[in-house]
């Protein structure tokens, strides 16, 4: 165990250097560059203002420099905010993200369970119907799209709540809603397979001949057993969230990492752009760190076959 | 109930299945009783109607199915007529079942302990600590080693035969008044499968209940039933005890059966498969449906279907062979041979005992 966690924790730093790697020349391949009103700057100055930033220097060199930084625990200074630190930058909005996040999960997890197993359980009836378009339109409905029509409905023409903003809990119904559409349909999704292969199941046969009731058998048997799997879905879903709120953010003026990435992108905010990106990947890669060592520790459980005595 | 004797009566019982292809003719017209305290093997090759016919006894059918016809009394009402909210408290508490495969029919996330106590909370209302104690009980009945240390684990935790006895003691431990065991030896090694079958004996008597044992291995059949029915393409073809079944077999279609076992005095070679496959039950043949099959079969045999002949009070088959207009036949030899042991034992002796691996 401890020889594979070292492994994996090796392989996280490699996954990290490489995205980073990766994002910085991908990043200068962008066109522009990070000066904001270039075409009445005197070329004398603009080369002064490069120069003050490292920007004059070849592109491998600010990369070997980029990276000596983080080596030396460093994500370097922000351009566009009066040169504050990348790190504080992520810090101070961490906490909105987190929040939009982790409400969009748990709405988007319970939601779901509920929806793919009343398919399961419903299954080839109306409600598997509705339940399985639901999580269609979830996967295929871009978030800006659904952020948009929520603002538009439910915030602008019903005024039921604000229409973007961040002062308060209410500020975030409706960004979490947009957010949540995604692991919902995705959560419905794996839910409803796993449990009508669950429901087919030996066990669950041994159930009913106990004489327990749907529920009790849905509740106390096939349930858990759909659940454990889904551990497995924590990574993918956390991707969808990451992604999703860079826009929904956006939309509803929401100050999260989301919508500083996306401003940094617009104005070449490198250093920006670079903590943002190995941010996330960093919690990524840790999440899937986290699933596979949880699922590890409860696999031997939900093994069905292999011997104990 | 026509008889006070029974507990279960099954009459005329008729199902069929909805499928694409057409309807599944599975169940046609079967008829059986089920002593009280007796166990009754059901055999037959696979797809004869077996499993289907003991769903039924716990309204366990699939969603497909059709009961067509037919009645199932227990205490005097009909099962078949029951709401499902009504089989819930039969099923588990008066008509308990094990299944086949002991891997896969406990649920890999729940104790064993908890598995062993749902029954008795569900249908003894008893609260969960009692529950537990009451399941701690039955795993030492069924044989479980160190039962303390061993309710909390979880199945894979234990091999097949222990798992086995642990979907036992879930059956039993509302001590039913019927216990249908369908195949429940076939997924284990051959001495587990003897450990198993003692336990089910021995817990019979203890519990008082009446089994009905599902298998198409005749084999386990002698040591274990009392009576046996024969199925064959979704209807019982002859029954009676086991003596008679074994040794005084009547209907062509137990004669293939019998045939086709290995028994510890077959005589060396005389081993035969029966020849040929069962019909199709979307379409089910006219006559006796194992004419196709049969080497004695007459030309009434594709004509008329066979009522039941009666051998003796305890012993039916239905065969046209047993009319009086029917020419005399011979049956295999084997046959012959324990035809002859069977008019030896009808003088007053003690049984012999029978091949079983005990
Ligand atoms: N849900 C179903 N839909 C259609 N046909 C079915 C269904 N269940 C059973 N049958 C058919 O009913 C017949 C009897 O099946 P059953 O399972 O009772 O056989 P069995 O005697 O238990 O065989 P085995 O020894 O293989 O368990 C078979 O022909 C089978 O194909
Ligand atoms: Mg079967």
């Amino acid at each position: 165990m401890r020889k594979y966690l070292l492994k994996r924790i090796f392989y996280l730093f490699l996954t990290l250097f490489i995205v980073a790697t990766a994002t910085f020349f991908l990043m200068k391949l962008m066109p522009g560059t990070p000066l904001q009103n270039e075409a009445k700057l005197t070329p004398s100055e603009k080369a002064s203002i490069l120069a003050q930033y490292g920007l004059d220097k070849p592109v491998w060199l600010q990369y070997l420099i980029y990276i000596g930084g983080i080596f030396k625990g460093s994500l370097g200074l922000s351009f566009q905010f009066s040169d504050q630190a990348v790190s504080y930058l992520i810090g101070s909005r961490m906490g909105p993200s987190m929040q939009l996040g982790g409400q969009a999960m748990v709405v988007g997890v319970i939601f779901g369970i509920i929806l793919g197993a009343v398919g399961a359980i419903r299954k080839d009836t109306w409600a598997d119907r509705l339940a399985t378009v639901v999580s269609i339109l979830g996967i295929a409905v871009p978030s800006f799209v659904l952020a948009i029509l929520l603002q538009y409905y439910l915030g602008l023409k019903l005024g039921w709540f604000p229409v973007a903003g961040w002062q308060g809990f209410v500020y975030s119904i409706l960004p979490t809603l947009a957010l949540a559409a995604s692991p919902l349909a995705e959560t419905a999704r794996f839910i409803r397979t796993d449990m009508v292969d669950v429901l087919s199941s030996d066990y669950i046969e041994l159930a009913k001949a106990k004489g327990l009731s749907k529920f009790g058998i849905v509740y106390h048997h096939a349930l858990r057993n759909s659940l454990i799997p889904m551990v497995t879905l924590i990574g993918p879903l956390a991707a969808a969230l990451m992604t999703g709120s860079m826009v929904v953010e956006n939309i509803f003026s929401v100050p999260g990492i989301g919508e500083q990435f996306v401003k940094s992108i617009l104005v070449n905010d490198y250093p920006t752009i670079m903590g943002v990106t190995i941010f996330y990947s960093a919690l990524l890669c840790l999440l899937l760190l986290l699933t596979d060592i949880v699922y590890g520790i409860i696999d031997p459980r939900i093994r069905l076959s292999g011997n104990g005595d | 109930m026509e008889n006070p004797e029974n507990v279960i009566e099954v009459r005329n019982l008729q199902i069929d299945f909805h499928t694409y292809a057409g309807e599944v003719k599975a169940i046609r017209d079967v008829s059986f009783d089920l002593r009280k305290g007796e166990t009754l093997a059901i055999v037959g090759e696979s797809g004869s109607g077996k499993s289907v016919t003991t769903r039924s006894l716990m309204g366990l059918l699939a969603p497909n199915a059709v009961i067509k016809n037919g009645s199932i009394m227990f205490h005097g009402e009909d099962i078949i007529k029951k709401s499902e909210k009504e089989m819930q408290h039969i099923r588990g508490k008066d008509i308990a079942m094990i299944f086949q495969d002991p891997m896969t029919s406990l649920d890999p996330t729940m104790r064993i302990g908890m598995q062993i106590a749902e029954p008795l909370m569900k249908h003894k209302g008893l609260k969960k600590k009692e529950a537990i104690a009451q399941a701690l009980e039955m795993l030492k009945l069924v044989g479980i080693t160190n039962p303390e240390g061993r309710i909390n684990d979880y199945p894979y935790q234990f091999s097949g035969g222990m798992r086995q006895r642990i979907v036992i003691a879930i059956a039993l431990v509302c001590y039913p008044e019927v216990l249908i065991a369908d195949e429940p030896t076939t997924a284990l090694d051959v001495t587990i499968q003897a450990q198993i079958l003692d336990l089910m004996k021995d817990l019979q008597n203890r519990i008082d209940t009446s089994i009905i044992f599902i298998t198409h291995d005749l084999g386990v059949v002698a040591g274990m039933a009392d009576r046996v029915a024969v199925m064959y393409a979704g209807k019982i073809v002859e029954y009676g005890t086991v003596d008679e079944i074994f040794f005084n077999p009547q209907h062509p279609y137990t004669w293939g059966l019998l045939n086709s076992m290995p028994t510890l005095d077959t005589e060396g070679g005389s081993l035969t498969a029966i020849p040929g496959t069962p019909p199709d039950l979307l379409d089910p043949p006219v006559g006796d449906a194992f004419a196709a099959r049969s080497d004695y079969a007459m030309k009434i045999d594709t004509e008329k279907e066979p009522p039941f002949f009666k051998v003796s009070d305890t012993h039916y088959a239905a065969t046209w062979l047993l009319h009086p207009d029917a020419p005399k036949v011979t049956p295999p030899a084997e046959i012959v041979r324990r035809q002859k042991k069977f008019a030896a034992m009808e003088k007053p002796e003690p049984p012999i005992k029978k091949e079983t691996k005990e």
